[in-house]
């Protein structure tokens, strides 16, 4: 049985892996996106993660005192002790897998973080307050860009077909449960996944609507970054965004 | 009763000091135009502060730029704190802090955030044919705009 600050923990480190992923692969983009315009808008997305990186993965150090900030636990810990779902940690791709990815995650976390702002745990529904304004402004962007993509030319229709088509086995993962999900929806801390996939179906339907394309079939997922189990991408992510730290852990800016 | 006034006189100079800390991206508006000032104590012991956008890389630079210039004035003991609820909106950017940011030529937010789709009007010739250029600018709080009369580029505050 796992303890409830044992849960907090876990909980508030897998969404803070997940957006500091997420950020840290769309700083990828930063001088290569399409147009101007784009690469701002990537990188404030990204900003935005990272922000919320911060306040998540504290929070986490400060549950579980052991004395780890949130320096300590973005840079100083490895691939199989990272819990972010595996969605975010796929390569960027072209710009429609980026789009989709993003659309995605933006979709099934504005959910979330609508619903935490409700939390029983006060800072957990401080953060998600902050964030549920951000998140609205990143399903916005993702969004018009999936109309426009799959609504565009024949390319960049079949790119998103592409895009959504890879990114659509890591979906199912966003909405499973497990010890910590249990314990903290008994808690009333945070929602049970699954309550989030009807209305995130809903939202997903309306914008391929708009964009014309249809939703991929069923199809067997992949999951496991939430127990740590990842693809090979995350280990290149991290020692991109470790080098520094773990080179020289004394650094000051 | 001199104990009750030497304390006023605190919250009074940090108050002081704060509108002289300028916002390091927008230095024509102050932490407390922008809101960024959530609370002084009355004791004049502690200042609460919260960062506009999550990852605005502004914020710590901000609690810096504030602690060094408490302890300019003799202020150095006052303890600053972060507070992330209620989050902050661009409804608490004061009138004065539109103002200057209006005369620094970046179209403030709408009076209220429920506003949010209404073309603001461009800060050099104030006409309101204006176009949105991209939602995401300079900084995480502003929005690239263009003015369809006199042809300028402009940034606008966006609405939170």
């Amino acid at each position: 049985m796992v303890t409830r600050d044992d849960a907090l923990f876990r909980y508030a480190l897998r969404l803070g892996d997940d957006s500091l992923v997420l950020g840290q692969r769309l700083g990828e983009w930063c001088g290569k996106a399409p147009a101007l315009e784009i690469d701002l808008a990537l990188a404030n997305l990204g900003l935005d993660l990272i922000g919320q990186a911060t306040f998540l993965l504290g929070y986490a150090g400060e549950v579980e005192g052991k004395g780890r900030d949130a320096d300590r636990l973005a840079f100083h810990r490895d691939v199989m002790d990272f819990s972010n779902c595996l969605l975010v940690e796929q390569p960027n791709g072209d710009f429609a897998r980026t789009i989709a990815r993003q659309f995605l995650f933006s979709a099934w976390r504005a959910l979330l973080f609508g619903d935490l702002a409700a939390s029983a745990d006060p800072t957990l529904a401080a953060v998600a307050k902050k964030a549920v304004k951000e998140t609205a402004y990143h399903l916005r962007f993702s969004g018009e860009w999936m109309a426009r993509l799959g609504d565009g030319t024949p390319e960049s229709r079949e790119r998103l077909i592409d895009g959504l088509d890879w990114c659509w086995r890591f979906v199912d993962e966003l909405f499973e449960a497990d010890e910590v999900s249990e314990a903290l929806a008994a808690a009333r801390i945070a929602p049970a996944p699954a309550e989030l996939r009807a209305r995130f179906d809903a939202t997903v339907d309306a914008v391929l609507a708009e964009a014309g394309v249809e939703r991929p079939a069923p199809r067997r997922a992949v999951v496991g970054g939430r127990a740590g189990r990842h693809s090979e991408h995350l280990g290149h992510l991290l020692a991109e965004m470790q080098f520094l730290p773990r080179a020289y852990p004394e650094a000051r800016w | 009763m001199v104990s009750r006034v030497a304390t006023l006189d605190r919250a009074e100079r940090i108050r002081d000091v704060l509108a002289g800390v300028p916002d390091p991206e927008i230095p024509a508006v102050s932490v407390l135009d922008l809101g960024i000032v959530r609370d002084i104590d009355p004791e004049g012991r502690r200042v609460a502060i919260t960062p506009t956008y999550s990852g605005c890389p502004a914020t710590a630079a901000i609690a810096a730029a504030i602690v060094a210039a408490l302890a300019e004035a003799g202020l150095g003991d006052v303890r600053l704190v972060t507070r992330l609820d209620p989050p902050w909106t661009t409804d608490w950017i004061t009138p004065e802090g539109r103002a200057k940011l209006l005369a620094y030529g970046i179209a403030p937010p709408p009076a209220s955030s429920r506003l949010t789709e209404a073309a603001p009007a461009c800060p050099r010739c104030g006409s309101t044919a204006t176009r949105e250029v991209s939602r995401f600018g300079s900084t995480p709080c502003k929005a690239l705009w263009r003015c369809l009369d006199c042809a300028e580029p402009f940034d606008r505050f966006k609405c939170h």
